[in-house]
């Protein structure tokens, strides 16, 4: 039988990516709405960041796809719920994903440099090119407030499900051991 | 269902309000007064007028490319690849400040040259020089303030004299910069032009030392001021800079300034003393010229924050300033200039 939980790693990745991925769509938003040296700091931090997140989103997904997700409670939630919290789930981990490769090929685009990872720098993705670099730029604001909404909507659902229906829904994603 | 308990209600309300306030934070939609690179943009776009496809300030430019040649000598003081005995290559661009496109380049007594070295290991380094040793305002709020006192009257079509004077009265820091433009002439040629760093930089070297510096380009040809009447055509300058470069490239030294302990390394608006060390890293050399409706300098954002290891920002507040408000202009200039692009290949 399936465990009511999603396995450990990915409980524990979920509660670090967390604060870390709310943290960064604030910076990207932070970054382009000051002339102050939080401009310069948030940038600094914003690509680094970016590129650790993607490595751990890749982890994330492939060990999601090994362990898979708890069985569906039928007490808990009706269908149509249910699909639609299994549909914001996918529309997260597409976001987590595209956000730095998106990041990473609209530098690549515009010709800018990329972050050096041990003293070397990361290869380009796409030969530099106005039309994709514009596309892209716009892209990389577009699918980080998509997944900002998509967050909060996340996080509320998830405080709704812990504080007020108590359906045992929060207990799968909850660090919390629980046979 | 049990009854709801209040205090659930409560965490989640303030859970919402939150992350809706975090962003709003953020974005500077809770504060109002923050200065922003949009508003900075909209500040220029006030008194020059809205120029698709072009930067929001040094808006009339042309491109050129050629290398810099390193000599060793400042690697002792920065690990940057560039200060190496190889040749690098660089794209560049002559401005002149404004954001009118067809502004006369010869109009302003200041002239910019912005270059991009691009490192063999990826690595690039953006410059964007005056031909000014200091600058007029050593903060983004003062440089806002210069820019809302400069805006042409609806009625003359210029700025309000009484609106400048008032600024410069109450922003004693523009002295220097003043002074320094009315003790020189302005240059006849770009190429006769020494080009300045405007901000300090740090320089760290192998064993992580950092050493305040400043850069500036010393043209190897000889200065000569403009000439009366030379400035009858749309752009003299750009018109000398096809002819000279026609008959040879033109070379320039790069001077790394190094400041002393007490010299001040976050204030745009005051030069340290001519008697501190100068180091020769090297020479530019500048040997084409190409239009920049179409040029390699065209979808630049010469964003000076953009450094080589061995090159880091000081903390002069107009550094992170400079690199907001011209990746605005960037983001805009790029978007405009795709859908022009795109429009005249539909027409194609």
């Amino acid at each position: 039988m399936k465990s009511a939980q999603f396995a450990l790693p990915l409980r524990l990745l979920h509660w670090l990516m967390a604060p870390a991925l709310l943290a960064m769509l604030l910076i990207g938003v932070g970054l382009t709405t000051t002339v102050s040296s939080w401009h310069t700091t948030l940038l600094t931090l914003h690509k680094p960041l970016g590129l650790g997140l993607l490595a751990l989103s890749i982890v994330r997904l492939a060990l999601r796809l090994i362990y898979g997700a708890p069985a569906r409670r039928p007490d808990a939630m009706p269908v149509m719920i249910h699909l639609a919290a299994s549909a914001s789930h996918v529309l997260m981990y597409a976001c987590m994903l595209a956000m730095p490769v998106i990041g990473w090929s609209m530098l690549s685009a515009g010709g800018f440099p990329l972050p050096q990872l041990f003293g070397l720098a990361l290869p380009a993705m796409g030969v530099p090119s106005l039309a994709h670099y514009v596309f892209l730029r716009s892209l990389h604001t577009y699918v980080g407030e998509l997944f900002y909404l998509a967050a909060c909507g996340h996080i509320l659902a998830a405080a709704t499900h812990a504080l007020v229906l108590r359906d045992g829904v929060f207990d799968a994603i909850a660090l919390r051991w629980k046979d | 269902m049990a009854a709801v308990p209040k205090a659930a209600v409560v965490v989640i309300a303030a859970t919402a309000v939150t992350l809706a306030a975090a962003y709003a934070y953020a974005a500077g939609w809770s504060d109002p007064g923050r200065l922003t690179p949009k508003k900075i943009v909209l500040g220029f776009q006030d008194n020059f007028g809205v120029h698709e496809g072009y930067r929001r300030n040094h808006a009339n430019g042309v491109c050129v490319t050629g290398y810099f040649e390193g000599n060793g000598v400042a690697s002792r003081y920065s690990t940057a690849a560039v200060f190496a005995p190889v040749r690098t290559p660089v794209i560049g661009r002559f401005a002149v400040p404004g954001g009118n496109p067809s502004i006369q380049d010869a109009s302003s007594p200041v002239r910019s040259l912005a270059l991009q070295f691009s490192l063999p290991n990826g690595e690039q380094w953006r410059t964007g020089m005056n031909s000014t040793p200091v600058f007029a305002v050593n903060t983004p709020q003062a440089f806002y303030a210069n820019l809302q006192a400069a805006r042409p009257d609806p009625a003359t079509g210029k700025p309000d004299p009484a609106r400048l004077k008032a600024f410069f009265d109450g922003h004693p820091e523009t002295a220097p910069f003043r002074a320094w433009v009315k003790a020189h002439a302005p240059s006849s040629s770009f190429i006769n032009t020494k080009f300045y760093s405007i901000n300090a930089f740090w320089l760290v070297d192998a064993a992580g030392h950092r050493q305040a510096a400043r850069w500036a380009l010393q043209p190897e040809a000889e200065y000569l001021p403009l000439k009366e009447g030379a400035q009858a055509a749309p752009n003299p300058l750009q018109d000398e800079l096809v002819q000279q470069l026609a008959q040879g490239p033109a070379h320039w030294r790069l001077l790394l300034q190094l400041a002393a302990p007490l010299d001040p390394v976050d204030d745009a608006t005051r030069a340290w003393p001519e008697s501190r060390q100068l180091i020769d890293a090297g020479r530019l050399t500048l040997e084409h010229l190409v239009a920049q409706a179409d040029g390699p300098c065209r979808d630049i954002n010469f964003d000076p924050t953009i450094l080589p290891r061995g090159i880091e920002v000081s903390g002069d507040p107009l550094l992170a300033a400079r690199s907001g408000a011209y990746a605005r202009s960037h983001l805009l200039r790029t978007g405009e200039e795709a859908r022009q692009l795109a429009a005249q290949g539909e027409v194609r």
